[in-house]
């Protein structure tokens, strides 16, 4: 066992994290917020040259297969800078388009998304727990089954080339209708899917979807991890320079426990992010819980961290001009994207009361 | 990057679990805290040392098989997942071997070890005193230099497994702080029996009355040279080694937090309301915590064997693991709702309450949660010092 992430794998979060660093993301989401999407899409491309996206297209259309620890990897660093634009959605409906046996659209777009030339985007995907041939008896009490995850809205289809949809096991292509709405993260705009044209119909449909609703949700959970990441390195920074009362207020005990508390939520949340990403690219049964783990535990421990830096910075925190406000407001919408912690609660406790059952 | 064990780690836990399903008593052992219980615990002890099973990572000349940390995790989960009983050597082999292993002699090692193994010798530690806690180099009590040896006088408080241990260590003020300069030096560390002339042990009780520890008076008590380990006066050192190790990896291992999460889901599965969906979502919660400090520990082994030294987030494991057992422990007692307060169930099922006495004294020893928090911050994210020290 070597539970780390290996040379190949930290050089290219370097590497992603120095390109993401000059690139300004504050300034590329207030374009955005602002009616520009053009700096926004050209940091797409950026980061589709930089292979970020091939992650999750197979070689056949110009991607590198599906690399899950590499995607993880990828996402914390995509995190940690707030890159706007659809970035799980996108890796996620390229899993869903390769998988779900439709090779007309295909072709079409996922070339375009592995490059960075198009982005795609989906409304999130359930995170369904095995089904378990071991039912218990008497019937599993009904906080285990999965209830429906999404509002039905796609993020940034603005932003997309194209915009998929799910409806039971049939696939469509469908543009959104009507008027985008805002989000609580200005970075971000949501539209309905409309009705569209069905691509497929059939159980590789929700097979595709339930492996796509993997992705959205482990990419989900790393951008929360590096989120957290920023907004703890951002508050110990300020905390440290910050003086009130003639000392720097990070010397004060109730503000560094409540960093240390941050802290050990990230470092804790880490590893199940990790493991995750080994699960789902070992396609491990029980993956889906492990992904949801981590889902639950990256997204509360980003709101965590986005929850100390507001109240650490005081009134400038709150501020809309504040730059790491946009790390603030992202976390919120990163904890209940792809899977909130109750929904990931519900399918962990089905897998392990499942496995017990099994057992015994 | 996998979670893969190789052929001999697969062996091993095997081996391990073969060897515990034919040995675990069948029924839970009276409290460790009794003096009927202490006595049953011993005898497990041999019992487990008996085939090696007792010091897993210990050397094999010491009693051990030289087990990789991660042959230890492994052993730890199966011996939990066994349903095997607590141990009430672990004071010396968690705290008191990495020091002797460290800052001990040969003749020290060869003679005080392989007794601990097997629990012929019990240890109690003796670190804090009653002006000395989470301050533990305010401590006043004294070793003073006769022929031979050291002779120990004050007192010693919150010394747990005391009231029914053999021996005890701790540290002692060799020199007074006018002379050392500062409070951290001129400490030594000295080891002695709990029965030589001069202790007086008075057995206090815990939360349930049990005797979990004691306090030490020590008038006169002669300690031959034999018993300090490293150098006198320069005792702090070797202590924070050993504090250290408390707050480690080696004190709470994952596999203890995976079986109670383990007996937490079933019992959930037996009596929990489906509508409360709150209760379910802490069930959930402990499996996830539990998990996430298996797989943090992996992760520590992975960089222990590329060389790494485990530092101050040794302070993060124990705020987490602390906090996790209570947490586990509460959300049983309000799955067993009026059953949850019973003390040694006469049918012996769904006993939690002993388990969340001793939980809830996780965030109090070793150094409090309050003052790992202060060492997360200080040493792990570089925030200014405070007062404290």
């Amino acid at each position: 066992m070597r539970f780390l992430l290996d040379t190949e794998q930290r050089d290219f979060a370097a590497s992603l994290d120095a390109l993401l660093g000059a690139a300004d993301t504050p300034a590329v989401i207030r374009a955005r917020a602002a009616g520009d999407p053009a700096p926004a899409r050209a940091l797409w491309r950026r980061l589709g040259d930089a292979g970020v996206f091939a992650l999750a297209v197979p070689e056949e259309y110009g991607g590198v297969g599906l690399l899950p620890v590499e995607l993880m990897v990828a996402c914390v660093e995509l995190g940690r800078h707030a890159v706007p634009g659809p970035v799980a959605e996108s890796l996620a409906a390229s899993v869903l388009l390769d998988r779900a046996g439709v090779a007309a659209p295909a072709a079409r777009w996922l070339p375009r998304a592995a490059s960075g030339e198009a982005a795609l985007t989906v409304p999130p995907l359930s995170l369904r727990h095995d089904p378990s041939p071991l039912r218990p008896s008497p019937p599993e009490p009904s906080p285990l089954r999965a209830a429906p995850a999404d509002g039905g809205y796609a993020a940034d289809p603005d932003l997309a080339g194209t915009v998929l949809r799910v409806d039971g096991d049939t696939l469509a292509e469908a543009p959104s209708q009507g008027p985008l709405l805002c989000s609580l993260d200005p970075a971000r705009l949501l539209g309905r899917p409309g009705d569209g044209t069905p691509l497929a119909t059939g159980p590789q449909v929700a097979a595709a979807a339930a492996e796509a609703a993997g992705v959205g949700a482990l990419a989900t959970a790393a951008l929360a991890l590096g989120t957290g990441r920023r907004l703890l390195a951002g508050t110990v920074e300020y905390v440290g320079t910050r003086v009130q009362f003639g000392t720097p207020i990070g010397g004060f005990q109730a503000v560094k426990h409540r960093l240390a508390d941050v802290l050990l939520q990230l470092e804790f949340a880490e590893p199940l992010l990790h493991a995750a990403a080994v699960a789902l690219e070992d396609g491990r049964p029980g993956a889906t819980a492990d992904v949801a783990a981590a889902k639950a535990a990256c997204g509360e421990a980003g709101y965590a961290a986005a929850r100390a830096a507001l109240q650490l910075h005081g009134a400038i925190g709150y501020t809309d001009e504040f730059d790491l406000s946009l790390w603030i407001r992202r976390a919120r919408v990163l904890r209940t994207a792809w899977g909130g912690p109750a929904e990931c609660r519900r399918a962990v406790l089905a897998a392990r009361a499942g496995v017990l059952t099994g057992r015994t | 990057m996998d979670l893969q064990f190789s052929t001999a780690e697969q062996e091993f836990r095997a081996e391990a679990r073969a060897w515990l399903a034919k040995h675990v008593p069948a029924g839970r052992l009276p409290s460790l805290e009794t003096e009927a219980g202490f006595a049953a615990h011993r005898e497990w002890e041999r019992e487990l040392q008996a085939d090696r099973w007792a010091v897993v990572s210990w050397p094999r000349e010491y009693g051990g098989r030289g087990a990789t940390l991660l042959q230890w995790l492994t052993f730890e989960e199966e011996y939990y997942a066994a349903g095997a009983p607590g141990r009430v050597t672990q004071n010396g082999i968690n705290l008191l071997a990495p020091t002797l292993f460290e800052h001990g002699s040969a003749e020290q090692r060869a003679r005080i070890l392989p007794e601990m193994a097997d629990g012929t010798v019990v240890w109690a530690q003796a670190w804090s005193e009653p002006g000395a806690g989470s301050d533990l180099a305010a401590l006043r009590s004294t070793a003073r230099r006769t022929n031979g040896g050291w002779l120990l006088d004050g007192s010693k408080t919150w010394s747990s497994r005391a009231a029914f241990a053999d021996n005890a260590f701790g540290l002692f003020r060799s020199t007074p702080v006018e002379e050392s300069g500062a409070r951290h030096r001129g400490l030594t560390y000295l080891m002695f029996p709990l029965d030589a002339p001069g202790v007086t042990v008075r057995p206090i009780g815990r939360l349930d009355g049990r005797p979990a520890f004691a306090e030490l008076f020590l008038d006169q008590v002669f300690v031959p040279d034999r018993d300090v380990i490293g150098t006198a006066g320069q005792g702090w050192r070797a202590a924070m080694s050993t504090a250290g190790n408390e707050r480690g990896l080696t004190l709470r291992s994952p596999g203890r937090f995976l079986a109670a999460a383990d007996r937490l889901v079933a019992l959930w599965r037996r009596l929990g309301d489906p509508a409360d969906t709150a209760l379910a979502e802490r069930v959930a919660d402990a499996v996830i915590r539990a998990r996430a400090y298996q797989l943090s520990a992996f992760a520590a082994a992975s960089r222990i064997a590329e060389g790494a030294a485990v530092g101050a987030e040794s302070s993060l494991n124990k705020i987490y693991w602390s906090e996790l057992d209570i947490a586990l422990h509460e959300t049983a007692l309000d799955l067993l709702g009026p059953d949850g307060e019973l003390l040694d169930r006469p049918d012996g099922r769904d006993d939690w309450a002993d388990g969340y006495v001793f939980a809830l004294a996780g965030p109090i020893y070793g150094g409090t949660n309050e003052i790992q928090r202060d060492i997360v911050a200080e040493r792990l994210l570089g925030l200014p010092k405070g007062r404290r020290g």
